[in-house]
């Protein structure tokens, strides 16, 4: 039996324009004791909503009640004194401090002026128990946590108080499996507690796991409010885009021809170990795998980046050890990273500067730039990818995450290279964008390109790939064709060296 | 069909280049400003005498700020570049004076000394991942060091035949001058035109992505030492020609009033963002400013101080601006 839920707050009307309107007319409450999961893509206004309930941010139009009475906090103070408690996106955590001292970096204990480290320690050794943090040293400086740890830091600072509602924005983010599950059982503990939560998330599927009640954020409108028990991952996606997703690429009538890369035996450390597998020609491989599964280790290693320990790599039938980036890219390898802002692109410069940027020697003639033949080859390029910019001389920052994304591809593109090494491709991307993303690396091996794709997501592997290899602890345990996968066993396989590990350190 | 033919084009129009242009302006107006109110100050300062003495001044200054360019748009900085001038103006005295070894061997081996010491700064800053502003300061001592022992620590006279790169060719400009002014030119050139330059705002801009992007970084991060070498082997011969003779103390402070010019031209100290033409702007406006005060009579303290608060407000400006162009 459901009891009546006990509404918290609740927004009537809420809308905050700057230039533009970013948040319209949003009618939505919360209540006590629920997960509320709140979806929608980059710029829908997840973030506008969140601050304003959280105090950092006045609406424009509209008005909030809190437990009845009205609700309009000035500042983040303000909010947090009714027990309104935000962790952002972006860590606030003071890099050189302890994780006691930034705890209770707004009221440290004193005694005769000077700072009381024991009555801190005191106060903070509790809460870090609440957030699974009790393994460690109050005293220990945030900079030398994981980043993870460093969330839950963060997290831990939110419950400090009296907390009555807590907005979480992709607390999960940074966070491994297992930090993941410790913050899951935290949030569930809470909302035994009475405490209403909202949980912002891109991961569809951990807002599914968790919420309550769904609630969708599109344009700046809310679109949809639902029982999560009501919508599957799909319905979510369809309310976020506005319109079906195309699930089928056309993968049909490539030819798939003979092993283009062969690795055998490549080691480096514990992060590799042992790693054998061919990449046909004109192959989409995938690689699966958790967090830290040597998946990027391997891919560093193919690409020059990191150097192997041993084993042997051949392409195209010849041995191929590159010694840094520069000879895999004259082997014809790219690599485009996960971390597209701090390892791809220049992002002050221009999408030309860019998308040129590893094939200068063919816009210039002995060393001189041939400027209109650059200008006209990013038009072709931003054309073919349909890269939404104002013009070649845009600078890369101003635009969305996919079409940085497709700037990154537009540099490989131009640079021709036969091997392309994927790594997370479509991370941080709108979904509608990232549609447009797997078309053009169907695009790619429809012209005979050879694709290795790194992915978190399960579905894109599978919607895409001709195999799925899995690593797990820095081996590959498992490769799948298409057709022969299951996600469970891809599942199993993937924790599968981690069990191994555990166990051989426990004996 | 011709589907590129009907598709959305490129603007030509560009605006990074109209903020470019609005800079040079900018710098401009200041200049002007300051002429004017110097000009209304003193009744000496808008003749031909005093802007000959500015312009014989900072050919010096000018090569070595376009050098200086290059290395703070790699993010670097050089602080030896005051002593490299010192140590090559030694070693070309004594090559001329006591080695006799003519005029122009003596210009080659003092631009090689240049070049050595950029090479040595950028090899070990780059080879060993130790800042350049470390590296930098320690060949600052070891230059000028150099430059003591060279000429036992005496400025040594070197006489008449190498003033003609200083005196008067054409009315009252300096053949110095002149291949000051050419070689901004080429320098601004070098950044904007060719793939080296490119290659040096990208490395300022984002190292690692050049690195992935297949670009080997570490040689033009040395070459762009050696060229700040060579250019201040370049201003030592400036200096030399116009005192004729070196003396082991010149330069010293010096790589303050370089770094100076091309912040104030708004070369970002963070790397990825600048211009020579700007930093060129910002030799000009120090040197019209020094010249400036010491004709209206202004005592050294009271220039030091109008000194670095024109440094301050010009980088304050800046910030203002290039935050102001980031939110449109």
């Amino acid at each position: 039996m459901t009891v009546q839920p006990h509404s918290l707050l609740r927004l009537r009307g809420i809308g905050k324009t700057y230039v533009a309107p970013v948040l319209q007319d949003v009618d939505l409450e919360f209540h006590e004791g629920e997960v509320l999961g709140l979806a929608g893509e980059n710029g829908a206004g997840k973030s506008t909503l969140s601050r304003i309930v959280g105090g950092l941010l006045a609406a424009t139009s509209g008005t909030m009640e809190f437990l009845g009475d009205g609700y309009k906090p000035a500042n983040r103070r303000e909010a947090e004194h009714l027990g309104v408690r935000m962790v952002l996106q972006e860590l606030s955590l003071v890099s050189t401090l302890s994780i006691a001292e930034n705890l209770f970096l707004d009221a440290l204990p004193r005694r005769f002026g000077l700072l009381d480290r024991q009555t801190l320690h005191e106060r903070a050794r509790p809460l870090m128990a609440r957030v699974g943090l009790d393994g460690l040293d109050p005293g220990v400086p945030v900079g030398q946590l994981g980043i993870g740890q460093q969330q839950m830091v963060e997290i831990a600072r939110g419950l400090i108080g009296q907390c009555r509602l807590l907005i979480l924005d992709e607390p999960s983010a940074m966070l491994t499996d297992r930090e993941t599950e410790l913050l899951f059982a935290q949030i569930n503990q809470l909302r035994d507690q009475g405490v209403s939560l909202v949980y912002i998330s891109h991961r569809l599927d951990e807002i599914k796991r968790l919420a309550d009640r769904i609630a969708i954020l599109r344009d700046g409108r809310l679109v949809e409010v639902r029982a999560a028990s009501e919508m599957q991952v799909d319905d979510i996606v369809r309310a976020m885009v506005g319109r079906e997703v195309g699930n089928a690429l056309d993968l049909a009538d490539r030819s798939i021809g003979g092993p283009i890369l062969e690795v055998r035996n490549l080691s480096r450390g514990h992060a590799v170990r042992d790693v054998s597998f061919s990449l046909r020609q004109g192959e989409i491989l995938g690689f699966a795998g958790l967090v830290g599964s040597g998946r990027t280790e391997l891919m560093r290693l193919l690409f020059g980046a990191d150097h192997r320990d041993s084993g042997e790599v051949l392409l195209e039938g010849l041995p191929f050890n590159p010694r840094s980036p520069r000879q895999a890219v004259q082997a014809g390898i790219a690599m485009i990273t996960e971390d597209r802002k701090e390892q791809g692109l220049l992002l002050p410069l221009a999408i030309s500067t860019n998308v040129t940027l590893a094939n200068l020697a063919s816009v210039s003639t002995a060393g001189w730039i041939d400027q209109s033949a650059e200008v006209s080859v990013a038009g072709r390029l931003i054309d073919e990818l349909k890269v939404r910019c104002r013009g070649g001389r845009q600078a890369v920052k101003e635009l969305s995450g996919g079409n940085q994304q497709k700037v990154v591809l537009a540099r490989w593109l131009y640079r021709d290279c036969e091997v392309l090494l994927l790594d997370e491709p479509t991370r941080g991307i709108d979904i509608g964008a990232r549609y447009e993303i797997y078309g053009l690396l169907a695009a790619l091996s429809r012209r005979g390109k050879s694709l290795i794709v790194i992915s978190s997501d399960l579905r894109e592997l599978m919607l895409l790939c001709d195999r799925i290899s899995v690593m797990s602890a820095g081996r590959l345990v498992a490769t799948f064709e298409r057709g022969a996968w299951d996600q469970d066993a891809i599942l199993t396989a993937a924790f599968s060296g981690h069990l191994q590990t555990t166990s051989q350190e426990l004996a | 069909m011709v589907p590129s033919a009907t598709s959305h084009s490129t603007p030509l129009t560009s605006r990074p280049r109209m903020g470019q242009l609005t800079r040079y302006f900018g710098l401009l107006g200041v200049l002007v400003a300051m002429c004017a109110l110097f000009g209304v100050l003193s009744e000496h300062f808008l003749t031909m005498a005093s802007f000959s003495t500015i312009a014989n001044q900072i050919p010096a200054l000018a090569v070595m700020a376009v050098g200086m360019t290059f290395v703070l748009i790699i993010g670097g900085i050089d602080l030896s570049v005051g002593s490299v001038l010192a140590f090559s103006g030694a070693v070309m005295s004594v090559a001329i004076v006591q080695w006799e070894l003519g005029l122009f061997p003596g210009i080659i081996l003092a631009l090689a000394t240049g070049i050595l010491c950029g090479a040595f700064t950028g090899a070990i800053s780059v080879s060993f991942k130790i800042p350049s502003f470390i590296v930098s300061l320690g060949m600052l001592e070891m230059a000028r060091g150099g430059a003591y022992s060279a000429t036992g620590s005496r400025t040594e006279y070197i006489g008449g035949n190498i003033s003609m790169i200083n005196d008067p060719l054409i009315g009252k400009i300096s053949p110095a001058f002149l291949l000051a002014v050419a070689i901004v030119v080429l320098g601004h050139i070098l950044l904007n035109r060719t793939v080296f330059g490119r290659h040096l705002i990208g490395i300022g801009t984002n190292e690692e992505a050049m690195r992935l992007a297949g670009i080997n970084t570490h040689p033009p991060k040395i070459v762009v030492f050696m060229l700040m070498g060579l250019l201040s082997a370049i201003g030592a011969l400036f200096q030399v020609a116009r005192m004729e003779a070196a003396d082991p103390n010149a330069g010293a402070g010096m790589e303050l009033s370089v770094i100076a010019a091309v912040v104030i031209g708004g070369t970002s100290l963070m790397g990825g963002r600048g211009s020579v033409l700007a930093s060129f702007f910002g030799v000009l406006i120090i040197a019209v400013l020094e010249s400036g005060l010491a004709q209206i009579g202004a005592s050294e303290p009271t220039k030091r101080i109008i000194t670095g608060i024109v440094i301050i407000t010009a980088v304050v400006l800046d910030m203002y601006r290039s935050r102001r162009a980031n939110r449109e």
